[in-house]
């Protein structure tokens, strides 16, 4: 068995260590450039599929269902959507803090249900709510 | 010495499973489902100098199922197993090329922990989108990496002093 150095951390831990700190900050850092101010739509997906996209500016409930049934409630108020129930046995959708900016999302992984702020509605899914 | 190594290893794994529950109680939150902190790397780290690579793995393995029967579910286990077997890799090679203590390892663990998880929660819910979560992923990798490399460096030391005059 060898033995540690006496020495705790050296040289090559402090670079080691300071440049993957480097890179995460600089990933942050580049990603709030790219990412946009408030979005206006929330898209919502179930198993990579588009479910449907909803308008921030307006006040609804939509019922996320699968097979006929609700699995996920979503609420949009105020210009923020929130997951306010669902049935699956973590419930960490539903803890979730409320979304507005674009990007930032809502996972429920039981229920494979992914709620994700964009800017615009894309083309082609303007016309996929589905029920 | 074969009876000792055994109980050894019976103490790693209560031990790590200890961690296992500590953290299914900790609140803490990454903003994607199942992403879990990663303390049970503590055990790992110590393993891989101490009792050496096989028992480390072995140990690991059967923590993340034993785990995820008693606290948790099907998908904190394929999260476990992600997490667990990258980071496992990578502290395994860093550990081999020897350039860097045990800190080091244990940093690298925790970001490849993190990543791990990550990716199979993209594969799962089939949107890339959320890579986005990765920079804060890091970042908190590199937090949980570092305590746990500081407090396993310690634990090995004494470790290797305890067999050292044992002998
Ligand atoms: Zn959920």
């Amino acid at each position: 068995m060898r033995l540690l150095n006496k020495k705790r951390i050296g040289k090559n831990d402090i670079v080691f260590i300071g440049g993957l700190l480097a890179i995460a900050v600089f990933l942050f850092v580049l990603m709030q450039f790219v990412r946009g101010g408030s979005g206006a739509y929330v898209e919502v997906t179930v198993d990579g599929e588009v479910y449907g996209t909803y308008a921030l500016a307006e006040n609804q409930t939509v019922e996320i269902k699968k097979d006929g049934k609700v699995t996920n409630v979503l609420s949009i108020r105020d210009g923020k959507a929130d997951m306010t129930d669902a049935d699956c046995p973590d419930l960490l959708c539903v803890h979730q803090r409320a979304i507005s900016k674009e990007d930032e999302t809502i996972v429920c992984l039981p229920n494979k249900v992914v709620v994700k702020i964009i800017k615009a509605k894309e083309k082609n899914n303007i016309d996929s709510i589905a029920g | 010495m074969k009876t000792k190594k055994v109980a050894y290893l019976g103490v790693f794994l209560a031990l790590a499973l200890i961690l296992s529950y500590v953290e299914s109680l900790i609140p803490f939150y990454f903003g994607i489902p199942g992403v879990k902190l990663g303390l049970t790397n503590l055990v790992v780290v110590v393993m891989l100098y101490c009792t050496g690579t096989k028992e480390a793995f072995g140990i690991s393995m059967m923590r993340i199922v034993l785990a995820g029967f008693l606290f948790g579910n099907m998908f904190s286990i394929l999260y476990s197993l992600a997490g667990g077997i990258l980071s496992f890799l990578i502290m395994y090679l860093l550990k081999k090329i020897g350039k860097l203590n045990v800190v080091s390892v244990s940093v690298a663990g925790g970001i490849s922990h993190n990543i791990g998880q990550l990716v199979v929660a993209a594969v799962v819910v089939e949107t890339y989108n959320i890579f986005y979560y990765m920079p804060v992923l890091m970042i908190a990798g590199v937090l949980t990496g570092f305590l746990i490399g500081i407090l396993g460096q310690e634990f090995i030391r004494r470790f290797q002093i305890l067999n050292k005059t044992q002998k």
